[in-house]
């Protein structure tokens, strides 16, 4: 199974479950009213994030989308000052002024979530296009749902990729969903949206995104092809959303027994515990102790972010420009 | 007379206007909401809660779930509209007027004047605007200077539900392209709606009261705010002459004239930032056409020049309120 030493697997693990530790606080916290406007809970697609990101260096950028507190911790953003900025507070990642839908740190190559579906992807062929300028062998990667696939934005941003060769990296997260509409309903293509990609002359991998080892393998290969300068290349990956489209959507859309059974089939976390555990890479015990420290760093990210201060309301006008005159 | 809210007069009247004209059409992202899920069609019946119901009664071909594709949402109500059909589309927030632009701006605004004057666009644009819920930068605008500022639409926000039933059912009747603005913050609004036909004509303001000291114009949700500011300032005696201008193009400027003629003194509420904006349009007019009736320059009461932001004290900061419309007015009546 794979190549990947004991601290990987273990990173992998820590990262996916911090990933869901943090959805499913939010999703308790947001009930008590402290934390208002739009928040898309990515549980469920967590191997997506960390099967993908686990693969990226701090140089390789990644766009998001309104759905991205995984990618975030995927790609590095530091959890606390997540949760400040879902708070609203003076010392989120972007000072409170974001949101949830609006977190990035271009520190660690995060570009931004975006609140606007489709808005993203032609910002990753602008990351991989300097990318190419800087030879490093750097790419530049939109993720994209089944609903943002849609977007005449997104078509242009593959066929700007392949007419220039950019290293950009199309991921498409196909939770079958957007917001109250089904993929079967909205995806014209019969669901399938890396053929979009292959039409419009790319390299396309398909994957099992509720499985961390499927999604890795796959993405290892594309990465390959990609950095080895083969052009831009696309990956679709199945997988399942655990909540609503937003916090408060009453998900009437859904079957009977949806949740349960795709909790029960689908869980990315369960599954990885499963496979490494059955194949004796790592110990039930050390997954427990990863589950510990990531629910202790939950809790104090949420007591801090709880106790923080608020910005300053006369700060409201700074930051619209690097400088104005 | 009905009371009810203006989710419910904006979804009574597409019903009553589709039920009249087979030519209306309505298409949006979820207007329907459950196709192509086990749900099924209309397990949700739009977000906003103003298109319930009307896929299951005028089908499938007048009622159009789409898929995320602004461009191509607001474009096929251009080309239904040349075509003879009377579309609504509906932007889920006003904000994505940003992806669809061209075909508002370039295509269905200048249809008619391109084509010199032989076409008809009959498309309605509904779209939902406004802060304060903490929706942030991408979900909160208020775009309705830069539409009003485009020659060939037209621009039109309802703030009360009988103002609703009256100016969409005017949009429906109308030939021009209609922007019809809905506040995220109004649906929930009561208030009496006349039965059966009934129009506003367009450019016409609503005068909310008159007390004769001094002119607040507003339109949408800052309506509202200024009614509170002009309540508490009722109480200190000061009388306000409210304008809420129900459409801002056409605008009706006689109405905004005749009241500063009589006050001297002008304040311009716009829940937007002050560049180019509705306020700095309507001190313009004042300026330019009232200019000697003024006691005290025009003030404006606007967001700052800054995107909205998330948290919920900044986006308190950034918004006009009660309380500074009612400041603002007491200090142009402390003009001297
Ligand atoms: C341009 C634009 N149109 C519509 C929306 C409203 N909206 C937000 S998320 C969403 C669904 C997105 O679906 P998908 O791309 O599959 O992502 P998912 O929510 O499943 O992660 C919609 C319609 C938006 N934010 N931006
Ligand atoms: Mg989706």
């Amino acid at each position: 199974m794979l190549q990947l030493g004991h601290d990987q697997l273990l990173g992998a693990y820590r990262r996916m479950a911090t990933i869901r530790a943090f959805e499913e606080r939010l999703h308790e916290e947001i009930k008590t009213g402290e934390i208002a406007g739009f928040t898309h809970l990515y549980a469920g697609q967590e191997a997506v994030a960390v099967g993908i990101c686990d693969q990226l260096t701090i140089e390789d950028k990644i766009v998001s989308t309104h759905r991205g507190h995984g990618h975030c911790i995927a790609k590095g953003c530091d959890v606390k000052g997540m949760m400040l900025e879902i708070y609203g507070r003076a010392g989120g990642l972007c000072k409170g002024r974001g949101g949830s839908m609006h977190i990035a740190d271009l520190d660690v190559g995060m570009l931004g979530a975006n609140g606007i579906v489709g808005g993203g992807a032609p910002q990753a062929v602008g990351a991989a296009l300097a990318a190419k300028v800087d030879g490093k062998g750097r790419v530049g990667v939109a993720f994209s749902g089944d609903g943002a696939c849609n977007q005449g934005t997104t078509f242009e941003a593959m066929n700007l990729a392949v007419v220039t060769r950019a290293p950009a990296i199309f991921v498409f997260e196909n939770n079958h969903y957007s917001e109250h509409t089904g993929d079967a309903y909205a995806v014209g293509t019969a669901r399938d949206i890396a053929s979009r990609a292959e039409a419009f002359g790319m390299k396309v991998w398909r994957a099992n995104g509720c499985d961390f080892f499927d999604t890795y393998e796959a993405f290892r290969d594309l990465l390959e092809h990609v950095r080895g300068g083969g052009g831009p290349a696309a990956i679709e990956l199945d997988t399942e959303r655990f909540y609503g489209h937003f916090e408060g959507d009453p998900q009437r859309y859904r079957g009977p027994g949806e949740i349960d059974r795709i909790r029960a089939e689908r869980d990315c976390l369960k599954g990885f515990r499963a496979r490494v555990t059955g194949a004796g890479l790592l110990a039930g015990a050390e997954l427990d102790a990863v589950d510990a420290e990531v629910a202790a760093l939950i809790d104090a990210a949420v007591a801090e972010a709880r106790a923080a201060a608020d910005p300053d309301p006369a700060t409201v006008a700074d930051d619209v420009y690097a400088e104005y005159h | 007379m009905a009371v009810m809210n203006i989710r419910e007069a904006i979804l009574s009247t597409l019903h009553a206007e589709m039920e009249r004209d087979s030519d209306i059409m309505l298409l949006g992202e979820d207007v329907v909401g459950g196709n192509g899920t086990a749900g099924g069609p209309e397990a949700i019946g739009g977000i906003w809660g103003t298109s319930a119901g009307l896929w299951a009664k005028f089908g499938p071909d007048r009622v159009i779930d789409t898929p995320i594709s602004e461009s191509a949402i607001v474009g096929a109500a251009a080309g239904a509209a040349l075509a003879g059909k009377r579309p609504v589309a509906e932007l889920m927030f006003a904000d994505f007027v940003g992806v669809s632009l061209d075909q508002l701006w370039n295509q269905m605004a200048k249809f008619r004047y391109m084509f010199g004057g032989k076409t008809r666009c009959p498309a309605v644009v509904r779209m939902v605007y406004g802060a304060g819920m903490q929706t942030a930068a991408q979900h909160s605008q208020s775009v309705y200077a830069l539409l009003t500022a485009m020659p060939g639409l037209k621009v039109v926000l309802p703030t009360t539900p009988a103002d609703a039933k009256g100016l969409l059912t005017e949009a429906l009747r109308g030939d021009d392209p209609v922007m019809f603005f809905e506040h995220k913050a109004l649906y929930g609004v009561k208030g009496e709606v006349p039965e059966g036909e009934y129009r506003i004509p367009f450019g016409q303001a609503r005068m909310v009261r008159e007390g004769g000291d001094v002119t607040v114009v507003a339109c949408g949700r800052m309506v509202n705010f200024a009614e509170k500011a002009a309540d508490k300032l009722a109480a200190d005696g000061i009388g306000v002459d409210l304008i809420d201008l129900r459409t801002t193009s056409p605008m009706d400027e006689d109405a905004v004239l005749d009241s500063v003629e009589q006050t001297g003194r002008l304040v311009v509420v716009d829940e937007s930032p002050p560049r180019c904006s509705l306020a700095a349009d309507i001190a313009a007019l004042v300026a330019a056409r009232a200019f000697t009736s003024l006691k005290a320059p025009p003030a404006l009461v606007t967001g700052p020049h800054a995107p909205i932001p998330f948290s919920r004290v900044l986006e308190r900061a950034w918004l006009p309120s009660p309380q500074t419309v009612e400041d603002a007015v007491r200090r142009t009546l402390a003009f001297r």
